[in-house]
Formats: C-alpha cells, structure tokens, sequence
C-alpha cells in the first residue's frame, strides 16, 4: 500500500517538477527573444518549416471534419426540423473548438516531434554544446525561431482549417443533403460573431506557444543516445496533446 | 593561463572530480591523460563553462568564469575553439557552412572573405574544395579535421580537444596529431587535448597531467612523465608499452 502511494507520489512530483522545468525554460526563451541581434532569417525558416509544410494535413483534417460535423449534426437537428442550423452549427464548432484543436494536435504530430527529434539528436552529438562552446546561445538560436513561429502560425493554419471546415460541410449540408443554401448561409452569417472566430484564434496562438515549448524541451533535455531521441519524440507529442486539451478546457472557460 | 583550483564535481551519488589542482600555460600543448570514465570530458567541459562545478574556481586570464553570468560567459567564450570528440558538426549543414558558423555569428564579414577563410582553413587542415559535402558524406578523420578547421576558425587563443584520437585507425589519429602540432606551432595557441591513448599524449604534448580519481596525480614535460616513480602513471605506461609491441 505505501509502496503504491510512494509510487504515485514520485510520479506526481516528477510531473510537477518537469512542469517547473518547461516554465523556466519558457522565461528563457522569453528572455533571449528579447535580446538582440533578432534573427528574422531563423525565424522565416521555420515557419516555413511549422506552417507551410503542414498546410495540406491541415487542409485534409479540416474539410472531413466539417464534412462529418454536417452529416451527424443534421442527424440530430432533423429530430427537431432544424437542418438549416447545421451551417452555424458547423462553423461555430469549427471556429470556436475543432479548428484550433486538431489543428494544433497535428501540428504537434507533424512538426512538435521534429522538434524533439532534431533538437534531441543535436544533443546527443554534443551539436548543442558546440554551439554554446562557439559563443552562441542554443535557446535564442534553436528554441526562440520555433517558439516564435509556432505562435504565428498556427493561428494561420487554423485560419484554414476552419474555412476548408466550413467549405466541407457547406458541401455536405447543400450539395449532399439538400438543405435550402440561401437559409444555410444566412443562418450562420446571423449566429456566427466575430469574436467566434479571434477567441479561437487565441486558443490557437497559446496551443503552438505549448506545442513548440514542450517539443523543445524534449529535444533539449533528451539522455541517452537514439533510443533517447526516440523516447523524447514519443514523449513530446503525448504531452502536447494532453497539456493542449487541458489548456482548451481552461481557456474556454475563461473566454466563453 | 588556465588556473584551475579545488575543482569539485559530482553527479548525484557518482564523485567525479574530488579537488582538481592544475595550471595550464600559455602558448603550449597541455594534455590530461586518464582511462576512459575518469572524468576528463568533465574537467574539460568546466574550462569553456558547459558545466558549472560544485566548488573551486577556474580562471581564465585571471577572470573566474564559475562566477559568470549567461551573457559574460558567452563574451569570454569567443576566446575558444573547441573540437568535440565526435566533431559535432551540425549535420543540417554543409561543411562549408559549419566552418563559416562562428563567422557569420560573430562577424560581420563579407560572403566572399567568409568563403576565402573557410577555404584557406580547409586547406590548413588538408580537405581542400570539400565545402559542398555534407558532414554525413565524412569519414571519422574528416569530420575531426573539419571539426578542427571550424574550432579554429575564429583564430581563438585558446583550443580544447576532446578525446582527438579516439577511435581512429593508427595511421589517422597519426595524422590528426601532427595535424594538431603543425597548428598549434603555425598560431602558438595554448593547446588543451584530454584523451586516453598515452602515444597520442607523448606524441603532441609540452606538458602533460595525469587525471586519477578525480585528482590530477602527477604533472610534467614528457620526460618526467615518462621516468615517473608515481604507480597509476607506471601502469599507465606499461599499458602503452604492450599497445606498441602487439600493434
């Protein structure tokens, strides 16, 4: 029994201290942004690298998910004559919780674990401490562009992933199921605010800021040669995922 | 001058260094000699700041860096070269690019004298025209040399050398280590090279220091190394000496 509870509570306090750990790395990274010479070149490379390169898994995740939205809410909305609604009840979910949460999840699965990968085998092959041996500081070199990316970036990719979303269901809801597309497009202009859209685009800045964050992390602080790297990887993406559900929780609560 | 005094280091449970004691001239080549695991990296890492000690100092040219912030060990580090026991070149980028790194991070030179410089410094270390291959296309002995044209590339006063040699056929680590000597003459940089390969120490050192659990157990020219009474550098020796006769 206490053999039980000491276990748990290891595991408690190695997750508390690991969060301990990714905030200070957080007020690092914070710091060095700050300092000049800012390194726009780093910076363009890697949202190129987080955002271009994932634009056609966003753009996949985003039209299904508007398409299957459509199909089980106008199942639902039927039972009560109210297929018209499907439009709004699409892009109101897209907008407000599924564009900035898948988006990010596969972002996190696509470039969060390059992250830890590339960050964790410079590691181990001494790549991080040549570069603190020649005077540059890996935080603002490596860490600083990725976070900084990921923070622009994703709220652009779920820009996207919420209009392809739309786009989906509108062609499930009018062109498959028939509803009238006047009504359609009327309701959700009505229903749909503004502030739908910026709350979720928020969302989406504060999930690439953890994706980038606990990718980085990872990566940094990866022991233990390839099998190492293949841990950190692993261990990136599960705690992206998990930390990024957990924060939308809170910050829907917060913003909604 | 290197002074390194009441260095302390320990990883959990595991004492690493207990009291390293040791000064390290200017202008020469000064090799710490250890068997593998006794704490050589370790010590080096403490002189470029990697890790901080538990207790003793290290100074550089009469500046303590144990006590250095962030930003002012960065500043202090410009003064350093260091080639990493499996070179550590990014693999990202080419070789061309990995000598031009301290470069174009530290000055504000133009692309084509960076590229002069990159060139000369590849022929300094004998691969001529290799710029455009990539640090995985490398065999072992050029990694290290380009490693070595990228430590040096910044003309610091001082180089550190982890474990040069290790794991190089006999004709290649030869190579390296005239290499080393050759540079190390052409600048009269000071030179710190750990390794554990007593032919390799004999071969490019002024001075040499012997890490033993964790203490630096006996110091001098190779020749006062070579006749030492001290019994860890007599088993040290006579383990050379069984390498060179069945090699």
């Amino acid at each position: 029994m206490w053999k039980a509870i000491n276990t748990v509570g290891e595991g408690v306090a190695g997750y508390i201290k690991e969060m301990g750990r990714i905030f200070l790395l957080l007020l690092d990274t914070v710091r060095w942004s700050l300092y000049p010479p800012f390194r726009f070149d780093l910076l363009f490379q890697q949202m190129e690298r987080v955002g271009v390169k994932s634009v056609l898994v966003v753009v996949l995740t985003g039209v299904f998910t508007g398409m299957v939205l459509a199909l089980q809410t106008f199942y639902a909305l039927k039972k009560f004559g109210a297929e018209t609604m499907v439009g709004v009840t699409v892009a109101l979910s897209m907008t407000r919780e599924l564009g900035p949460v898948l988006t990010s999840i596969m972002v996190t699965g696509r470039a969060g674990s390059a992250m830890a990968a590339e960050i964790g085998s410079m590691r181990v092959t001494e790549q991080i401490d040549a570069l603190f041996a020649m005077a540059v500081n890996p935080v603002k070199y490596l860490i600083v562009p990725r976070v900084l990316a990921s923070i622009v970036v994703v709220p652009i990719l779920t820009i996207i992933a919420d209009f392809v979303g739309i786009v989906g269901g509108y062609f499930v809801g009018v062109i498959i199921l028939r509803i009238n597309a006047g009504v359609y497009v009327a309701n959700m202009e009505k229903y749909v605010k503004l502030g739908d859209i910026y709350n979720g685009l928020i969302k989406a800045a504060v999930f690439g800021l953890i994706l980038s964050l606990i990718g980085c992390y990872k990566g940094f602080t990866t022991t233990g040669g390839a099998e190492g790297v293949g841990r950190a990887t692993t261990q990136s993406v599960v705690l992206a995922a998990v930390i990024i559900l957990m924060a939308d929780y809170l910050l829907t609560a917060v913003m909604f | 001058m290197i002074e390194i005094r009441g260095l302390h280091k320990s990883f959990g449970e595991q004492k690493v260094l207990e009291g390293v004691d040791l000064q390290i001239p200017k202008g020469r080549t000064t090799v710490i000699l250890g068997r593998s695991g006794a704490g050589k990296s370790v010590l080096l890492k403490h002189i470029i700041g990697l890790i901080k000690p538990d207790k003793g100092k290290i100074s550089v040219d009469g500046i303590d860096i144990t006590r250095l912030g962030d930003k002012d060990l960065n500043e202090m580090r410009k003064k350093f070269g260091m080639l990493f026991q499996e070179a550590a070149l990014f693999d990202s980028m080419t070789v061309g690019d990995n000598v031009a790194f301290p470069l174009r991070e530290h000055t504000k030179l133009k692309e084509e004298d960076v590229r002069g410089i990159v060139a000369q410094r590849l022929e300094q270390v004998e691969l001529p025209g290799l710029e455009e291959k990539m640090p995985a296309e490398l065999s072992g002995g050029m990694k290290r040399r380009v490693g070595l044209a990228r430590a040096i590339v910044l003309d610091p006063e001082i180089v550190l050398f982890d474990e040069p040699t290790t794991g190089l056929d006999p004709p290649m680590a030869e190579a390296i280590e005239d290499l080393i000597m050759k540079t190390q003459r052409r600048r009269g940089e000071t030179f710190v090279v750990i390794t554990h390969d007593i032919q390799t120490a004999f071969h490019i050192a002024h001075t040499i220091a012997m890490l033993h659990e964790g203490r630096i157990v006996e110091e001098g020219s190779p020749e006062v190394f070579r006749k030492s009474s001290n019994p860890v550098v007599q088993a040290f020796l006579a383990r050379g000496e069984e390498k060179e006769v069945r090699g």
